[in-house]
Order: structure tokens, then sequence, then C-alpha cells
């Protein structure tokens, strides 16, 4: 074999090793040893939606962002709307849990109604998601925010702005959803954390307006009427402080009075931040907490654990917004949900 | 004057009212600012709604009926006006619409009360489950809180303007007041609405056309419930559909019979749901300002209903008559 024959043996092995190569890496390709596991788990499965109503912004975003990643994978997604009806919700979920869906997705109405029920799904291996409000037992993954910590948040933006170190009256009224609901109660025990270290704050008014706007308007409008020099004003939600706002404009205190609420960032939000009803909010993204619960569900359904064994607590990232973080698109439209999940 | 005669001058509308006035002075005397003419004008504005709908729900009582569809006749009926400016239509068109709609139900409850002869508390209750229902699933699509429009215009004025320093609800709420004390005094068809509410089979003896009148009635209280739903949602610049499932619509039964309208029918004025309804907002209002909290507010209301209820009982004994009609 001449130098020439030696080149082309190297040639032609070169080639055959480029060749086999391709073809075994085109083989890999083909083969991702851990989708098919990953998508057999999720394939077939039922996920079951309870919330205590579909009919408001968080909950079609959160249903919305999970049925349309459920079906893209392969499984049935049924929701239930119980219309506020903690009654009705309770007998949803015993339905529930006699039918054996895979999943349960569900938001507590309060900390005590659904505890034994939820127990009972994770006993059956159920895996059991709870949004937004934790109840009395801890399930596969809570997702929502750490409303204690929001709650601290808004007192010390509430600080910076009627704090000791500014020239106002130090007064702050607080607007409550209802008192034995969670995302309420923990919000006003983190601000009650702040302010009682900070004296020189006045809490001048602290009730519940029952998630109502119409309440909201009318408490505020009397804690404005008693208390004229009003600095600031905490709701603990802003589908309800549309009211407070709407007071706060109508007594001609808009930029006096600083008003902080929180929510899941639907278009109201933004529109509210513009038109000045609110001066800031907490917005806790309700699209992504959709899927924190959906990651919560895949990772349940892989981990091959069983329903209730692995316990996670899943806090939502909250992100403070003023008017001049509105942009086109900053917040999201709850009918594009309110579709998906009809 | 001796205590069988001071007893017997004391109805129920003069106690309401010496029981506000009670109330009025102790909240003057104790609490900073309640007497401010602010307060004064917030105390009224605050219940003016509950106002307007206690004389829709006057006008059906007077002749013999409750009408437990108002609360949400009002929800959805501006709530789908909104959504429907919202998805592009006219500002007046949509009014209309939801005008419409309110009419058109009171119309067809009427009928049910007045034709099919199903008791007004059936047939409201239904309604009421009906219309929220029907209009959650099929009217109000998205979220069950629908936000005011940018663009409603002077509308938005009747809830959130002023006039000589009285905010619009108020005005409102009075005017309202007015038209229907002018119609039920001074009107035919008002005084039908008496002779129907006191004995209806004399009523039909005497030559009144007993089953329209009493859809007309609904149709009224229903056109009320509209009006009221416009003022709470400029004024709240929202419309909460949620608000059916609160117990507004006993707090307007409570400022009727509160203020002393017989709910065996054809006794009562709109005099009578003022000084219910005034009640009402005084005791809100201080109990705001004294930062109580609602659920005791209801404890303290609903207490407040029990003891109005206990002496009409007592002053105005049921005799054969009303016993045969049967009570609500």
């Amino acid at each position: 074999m001449g130098k020439t024959g030696l080149m082309r043996l190297a040639a032609t092995a070169l080639a055959a090793f480029t060749i086999g190569a391709t073809a075994a890496y085109a083989d890999d390709d083909m083969n991702d040893p851990y989708r098919a596991p990953a998508l057999s788990a999720l394939a077939g499965k039922k996920i079951a939606y309870l919330p205590i109503s579909i009919g408001f912004d968080l909950a079609q975003a959160w249903g919305g962002v999970v049925k349309t990643e459920a079906e893209r994978y392969g499984m049935s997604f049924s929701s239930q709307d119980p219309n506020w009806n903690t009654d009705a919700m309770a007998q949803g979920m015993t339905a529930l849990i006699a039918e054996h869906p895979d999943v349960i997705v569900t938001q507590n109405p309060d900390m005590q109604s659904l505890a034994r029920l939820l127990k009972q799904a994770n006993a059956e291996g159920i895996v059991v998601v709870q949004l937004n409000m934790q109840g009395a037992v801890q399930t596969d993954a809570f997702v929502g925010p750490d409303f204690i910590a929001m709650g601290e948040q808004a007192a010390n933006m509430m600080l910076a702005k009627c704090g000791a170190e500014t020239q106002t009256s130090h007064k702050v009224a607080i607007v409550q959803g209802v008192l034995t609901g969670g995302v309420s109660y923990y919000q006003v025990q983190g601000m009650m954390k702040v302010f009682n270290e900070h004296p020189e704050i006045q809490i001048v008014s602290s009730q519940a307006a029952d998630w109502d706007a119409s309440k909201a308007r009318a408490i505020t409008e009397t804690a404005l009427q008693q208390h004229p020099d009003l600095c600031g004003v905490i709701d603990v939600w802003d589908g309800q402080g549309i009211g407070t706002g709407a007071a706060i404009k109508q007594a001609g205190k808009q930029g006096q009075v600083y008003f902080i609420t929180s929510g899941g960032g639907a278009q109201s939000m933004c529109d509210g931040l513009l038109d000045g009803t609110y001066s800031a909010t907490i917005n806790y993204n309700a699209p992504g907490m959709g899927r924190d619960a959906w990651t919560a569900i895949t990772t349940a359904l892989q981990n091959n654990q069983g329903a209730g064994v692995i316990k996670t607590q899943i806090y939502s990232p909250t992100r403070v917004m003023t008017k001049d973080d509105v942009q086109a698109g900053t917040c999201w439209d709850p009918q594009q949900y309110a579709k998906i999940l009809r | 004057m001796n205590a069988r005669k001071l007893f017997r001058y004391l109805n129920q509308e003069k106690i309401v009212f010496l029981l506000t006035v009670l109330l009025f002075v102790a909240f003057s005397l104790t609490l900073n600012n309640f007497l401010d003419g602010n307060n004064i004008l917030s105390l009224i504005r605050s219940v003016a709604v509950l106002g307007i709908l206690g004389l829709g729900m006057l006008i059906v009582v007077l002749g013999r009926g409750i009408d437990l569809s108002l609360v949400a006749t009002m929800a959805i009926s501006i709530a789908w006006s909104m959504q429907l400016i919202h998805e592009g239509m006219p500002v007046y068109a949509a009014l209309t619409t939801g005008l419409l709609f309110a009419l058109g139900v009171a119309l067809f409850t009427g009928i049910l009360v007045a034709y099919a002869e199903i008791p007004p508390l059936f047939a409201t209750l239904a309604m009421a489950t009906f219309v929220y229902g029907f209009g959650r699933a099929h009217l109000i699509v998205g979220t069950d809180v629908v936000y005011m429009p940018k663009t409603m215009g002077w509308i938005v004025m009747l809830g959130q303007g002023k006039l000589f320093g009285v905010p619009m609800p108020i005005v409102v709420a009075a005017a309202m007041a007015l038209i229907v004390f002018l119609f039920l005094k001074f009107t035919k068809v008002g005084n039908f609405v008496y002779a129907i509410g006191d004995n209806l089979a004399a009523s039909r003896i005497g030559g009144i056309a007993v089953r329209p009148m009493l859809v007309l009635q609904y149709v009224l209280s229903g056109g009320i419930a509209f009006v009221a739903g416009i003022i709470t949602a400029t004024s709240v610049e929202a419309m909460n559909t949620r608000i059916v499932n609160s117990n507004m619509i006993y707090d307007v039964i409570l400022v009727v019979v509160l203020g002393g309208v017989g709910l065996s029918g054809g006794r009562g004025n709109v005099r009578n749901v003022i000084v219910g309804t005034l009640l009402i907002g005084v005791l809100m209002n201080g109990m705001t300002i004294m930062d109580i909290q609602y659920t005791v507010q209801n404890v303290i209301k609903s207490l407040i209903l029990l003891l109005a209820i206990v002496v009409d009982s007592i002053v105005n004994p049921r005799d054969e008559q009303t016993g045969q009609q049967g009570d609500i």
C-alpha cells in the first residue's frame, strides 16, 4: 500500500466514523430517555379544579394556565364553580373524592372548612394542590404568596410615606377583607407586626369590608371624614380596593392619601394605577401562580412517591408596581383565561 | 297623657323615629366629628342606595307582595350594561338594554305572581336565583366584578357628582322618594296599590284591574332597581355581582319593615322608608366611626329588626283578615 492508499484508507475511515457518529447521535435524539417516562406519568391523568368561585380574575388565571398545560400533555381537566358557597364547595369536594381524580387543585374558602376533606383526599392517593390560601392541613403543595411577609412589605412601604421621618399625620387606615379569611388575616398580622414597632403610626380604622367594594367605599369615606389629615390606606385586595380608591378620589384626597393594595395583576390593577385609584400595588401575578400550580402537579405525578408524601410550600414571587411600571401588556386580561375555562 | 294613651299614640314609625333621634343625640355627644356636616352627608349617602331599593320594595309590599329579586335585578342589569359598553356598544344603547332587561325580568315576575298566582315569596326568590344564574352564565361572561367603563360620560356624575354640595346619590334618592310619594298619594293608580294591598277581593269587586296592577308594581320595582344599580356602579366604579349572595336584600326588607310598613299590605308610605333608612344610616355610621366590625354590626342590626317586628306585632296585632291572607 502506497502513501495514497494509506490516505484513502484514512479518508474512508474518517467518513465511516463521521457517518457512524451521526447515526449514533441521531439515535440518541430519537430516544431522550427521560421524556417518555415523564409524559406517561402525565398522560391520561385527571385534574379536577375546585376553587371557591370561578367568577373572579385570580381563579380564572390559575385554572386557565393549568387547563392549557393539562390539555397539552393529554390530561383531562374538569372544573366546578361553587360560586362562593362554602357548603356547595364541601359537597363538591366530597363528590370529587368519590370520583377519585388523580389531582385536585383547590382554593380554601377559610382555614377549616375543607381541612378534613383535603386530608382524606391525600389519604386516598389523590394529589392535592392548594392555591392562595393554606387550609389547616398541609398537602402536596401550597401555591400562593407569603401573606404575612406581604403584609410586612406593605406596612414598610407605608412607613416610608407616613412614618416618623415624614411631615405627615402618621395616620393610617386598614381595610380588611373578611376577618376569618387567611388572605386578609395574615396580611393584617404582618402589617401589625411592623406597625407595633412604630408607635408613631396611628391606626385610625381597621375594618372588614367583606371583599365588597361598596362596603370598602363607605368605610373609607367615614374614615376620611373622621380624619381629614389621613396619610395612608392599605387595602388587602385590589378587587375590593377599587371602592376604597373611589372614596379617596371622591373626597378629593388623591395625592394626599397614599393607597397601597395587592392583587393578582389583572388589567384592572394597571387601570387603577394609571388613573390614580391605587398609589402602589403588590402584584403576585396570578398566571405565574397557575404555572407554579402546574409545576407542583407535574412534580407530584412524576416523583412516584404517592400523594401527600412530599409537601412543599411554594411562595409566589411578588412585584411592587406604581404608575411608572405600567406599560401595554404589563397586566393580563381575565377574559382571555375565562374563555379557556368555559 | 296617661300610659295607655301614650302607647296608642306610638306607632312603629314614631318609635323608630324616636330611636333614630336618641341614637343621633347619643352619637353627637360621644363621637368626634359625628355632627360635622360632611359626616351627615356621608351618613345619608351610604344608605342612599338602600333607600332607593326600599322604595321599590315599598311599592310591592303595599300591594301585599314582596320582591326578593331586587338586588339580583339591580346587580345583573347594570353589570350587563357595563359589559356591553366594554364590548363596544354605545353607552345609551347599552343602558337602555340593561333597563329593558330589568323591566322584562320584573314583568315576568309580575305575571308569575298576578296570573300564575304563585306566592310572591317563592316567585321572586326563584327569579332572584334565575336572574343571577342566567346573568353569570350567559351575560357577564368574564369576572363577576364588572368595572365601570371610562366612556360613561355624564352618567358617572350620578354616583360621583355633587349638586349644591350635596352628593348626587342623595339627590337621586330624594328625587325618587318624591316621585314615589306623589305617585302613591296623588295618582289613581297609586291609590289602587293601597286598595289592593288592603283588600284584594274588594278591590276586584270595586272594578280595579287587579292583575295588571300587580304586574305594574313589580315592573316599577324592577325599574327602581336599575336606577339603584346605576348609582352603585358609578360611585364604586364597579358592579360586584357577588352582592346577590350577600344579605343586602334583608337590609332592604329591614328598612321597609323597620319604618313601619306592614308586610300584610296596604299600610305604609314613603315616610316610613325614609325613617327606617335613616335609622340604619345613623346606626351604621356610628358603628363604623366606633370601629365596630361588620359581623358585630350585623348582629346589632338584626337585633333591632327583631325588636321592630316584636313591637309591630304588639302595636299592630294580627286580625282575622290578615290572618286569613297569611303573613309573609
